[in-house]
């Protein structure tokens, strides 16, 4: 008899999800799947709408990365535009980018994970949440909810709120930076910063602390896809594409992200809301699994030689020492999030100090000249691509949305099934062993909200399908 | 469950078709967070670990519009299991941006033009595992009675703070519903 174990939902994500165990006639584990169960149809509700909208739309696909789609979206839409838009805007709206990193990655880190890496992957499951660790760890929490605000304090001073805010618009940024947020933000980045370091050390620790998930919380080759630069330095916003192998190896370099369809395919299967971008090149029997690659945090500190910035480089090359020069591990996305987040601090400063950051000349305007635009940036969990088609009045008429995510699902689905089959032995099920798989997609920090524009919510059920996939018992984590 | 040693007011949170933004706006109460710790329970919603609607919640925020039937079964569970439903935010209340999709027509179809037609591998359609589409996407007063609304896209973290003050000072004091017009940072009137 084969078995299938549901959890649902899976918690402390971004989104609606369920994962589902596969076990053989021994009770081992064959196989384990991650499935987004919301659908939201955004790139089919969109076409109709004017391209002017796009930004402020699509925008809410994800409340934790608005910031992200507003950028791809604004860059998309300029495309269509043939504009260039003004340098008073590219760095605020790189400063915006590098706000939403340290507020989601803290979000990740501190609210999300913390409660697993702080209180233990076993620990009593009512209590092994952010409330739970706010008594047992109050200033760790207090650390993080800072680092989180700060981020959204730099997010708010650009696009006028923290959350779907107006201010990132096509051609530009509505509105240049005051002379008196740019002041309040300068004023509270060395807390900021304290806190990051705290952070960065405290991070470190863990990796000791959890040397066994470090081995087993998806440790293998893979690809890696992120924005790259000539000089090596590490990239958040704009440029070209590159791609390198498990090794480091450079596989591609330079790529335009209008591009993107010629190098990435899509596939979609029978259970999950989630279509699934792969590596065509790579592509071997019609398995997307051959063609796996991973996004992200891991991706992009794998691919920049460093980040440009004193205190993040002293942590990159620390662990680097550490774990080689690529970071394979999966369960080492949460220190590379914690480094992103020191260097987002300190770019921040960068530009803080910036002689023409309150510079008023912001916005470039312009009417749709062309009938394609493809937008790309790196978000919080990886690349994010808007591919806008429109007519001749600008009304869009075809949308394609490239989502972090459901680039990693691949390697999500890889982690978990490695997971369980080092830690489920049988059909007895405890909430331990579930948390661990729930623990190895959050070390992914997967946002179903982006990842289910198309259709998301994360649950965990474990079921127990046979070999013909028919489900002939269903559990449910209570 | 929930791991409750006292009596305080037991809080849920509930994330449907929505983009976790009013989730995360009820986040930007920051700092403020710790106090509403010391006064409820956080029992059930996405940043815990609880994975079926627990008994006996006092008090609980439904983000997102009923999109599909996990959605419909939880809605049905958080409203017989609770004394008090807030409909929190504008997919919520309204349908917003989550019920665009309604004019797109029979579910089905659009199933299969997005995953069936549109990739360039396999081209299967979500069937299995995942809850099926409802027809269409509906506001949560549709389905269930709600006995608060708090408009937004996301409503601001004051106003978020604000309404739970009072809403929870009135379920302390064993009290009705508190009118919320006009009581907010900034109104908190409908619409
Ligand atoms: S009301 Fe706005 S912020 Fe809240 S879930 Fe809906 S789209 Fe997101």
């Amino acid at each position: 008899m084969h078995d299938i174990h549901v959890i649902d939902p899976v918690s402390r994500i971004e989104g609606h999800a369920k994962i589902t165990l596969h076990l053989d006639g021994e009770g081992q584990v064959e196989d384990a799947r991650f499935h987004i169960t919301e659908f939201r149809g955004f790139e089919e509700f969109c076409r109709g709408r004017l391209l002017a909208e796009m930004p402020g739309l699509t925008a809410r696909t994800c409340g934790i990365c608005p910031v992200s789609h507003l950028l791809a979206s604004a860059k998309a839409t300029e495309q269509v535009m043939a504009v260039r838009i003004p340098p008073a805007a590219t760095r605020l709206r790189r400063m915006a980018n590098l706000g939403q990193i340290v507020q989601s990655h803290s979000l990740s880190f501190f609210h999300l994970s913390a409660p697993d890496l702080l209180l233990g992957m076993e620990s009593d499951p009512a209590r092994r949440n952010v409330f739970g660790l706010m008594q047992a760890e109050p200033d760790v929490v207090r650390q993080g909810i800072g680092l989180r605000r700060y981020g959204q304090e730099v997010i708010a001073a650009v696009t006028g709120q923290r959350i779907h805010g107006t201010g990132i618009v096509a051609g530009g940024v509505a509105e240049p930076l005051t002379t008196d947020a740019r002041d309040t933000l300068r004023a509270g980045l060395d807390e900021a910063l304290a806190a990051a370091r705290n952070t960065l050390e405290l991070s470190f620790g863990l990796l000791d602390r959890f040397a066994e998930e470090l081995e087993t919380f998806g440790t293998f080759p893979s690809m890696y896809l992120a924005h790259g630069r000539p000089d090596g330095l590490w990239e958040h916003y704009d440029g070209t594409l590159t791609v390198i192998d498990a090794d480091g190896g450079v596989i591609a370099a330079g790529l335009d992200p209008a591009d993107y369809r010629e190098v990435l395919g899509e596939a979609a299967s029978s259970d999950s809301y989630l279509k699934v971008p792969y590596w065509k090149a790579a592509l071997r029997d019609d398995d997307p699994r051959t063609a796996m690659y991973r996004v992200g945090p891991l991706a992009r500190i794998n691919i920049a030689e460093r980040f440009g910035t004193p205190l993040a480089d002293a942590g990159l090359a620390a662990l680097r020492e550490r774990v080689g020069r690529i970071a394979s591990s999966s369960f080492l996305y949460h220190h590379a999030r914690v480094l992103e987040v020191l260097a987002g601090l300190e770019l921040i400063g960068e530009l803080l100090d910036h002689p023409e950051i309150t510079d008023t000349h912001v916005r470039a305007h312009a009417e749709p000249n062309l009938r394609r635009g493809v937008g790309a940036s790196e978000a919080p969990r990886g690349t994010l691509f808007h591919d806008y088609e429109v007519d001749a009045n600008g009304v869009v008429t075809g949308v394609n949305l490239v989502i972090a995510t459901g680039q990693n699902e691949l390697a999500m689905n890889r982690t978990i099934r490695d997971i369980a089959a080092r830690y489920v032995t049988g059909p007895e099920l405890t909430d331990g062993m579930l948390n661990r798989i729930e623990a190895g997609i959050r070390s992914y920090d997967p946002c179903l909200s982006c990842s289910t524009h198309a259709l998301g919510q994360m649950p965990m059920v474990v079921e127990l399908v046979d070999q013909e996939g028919v489900t002939i018992d269903e559990r449910r984590r209570t | 469950m929930s791991g409750s040693t006292d009596d305080k007011l037991r809080l849920a949170t509930v994330w449907l078709g929505g983009c976790s933004g009013c989730h995360m706006s009820f986040l930007d109460l920051d700092e403020k967070l710790f106090g509403l710790a010391e006064r409820v329970d956080v029992v059930f919603g996405p940043l815990t670990d609880v994975k079926v609607f627990p008994e006996d919640v006092d008090l609980t925020l439904v983000e997102g519009a009923v999109a599909n039937e996990d959605n419909l079964e939880l809605a049905h569970q958080l409203r017989a299991n609770s004394r008090v439903v807030v409909s929190f935010g504008d997919c919520a209340v309204t349908g917003n941006v989550t019920s665009l999709r309604n004019r797109l027509g029979e579910p089905d179809e659009l199933l299969q033009r997005v995953y069936g037609d549109a990739p360039d591998l396999a081209g299967q359609v979500p069937r299995s595992v995942v809850p099926a589409l409802l027809p269409t996407v509906q506001p949560l007063h549709e389905v269930i009675p709600i006995d608060v609304y708090l408009p937004g896209c996301p409503p601001s973290a004051e106003r978020i703070g604000r309404a739970l003050e009072l809403l929870l000072d009135a379920l302390e004091a064993g009290e009705g519903l508190p009118d919320l017009t006009g009581r907010g940072p900034d109104d908190l009137r409908f619409g």
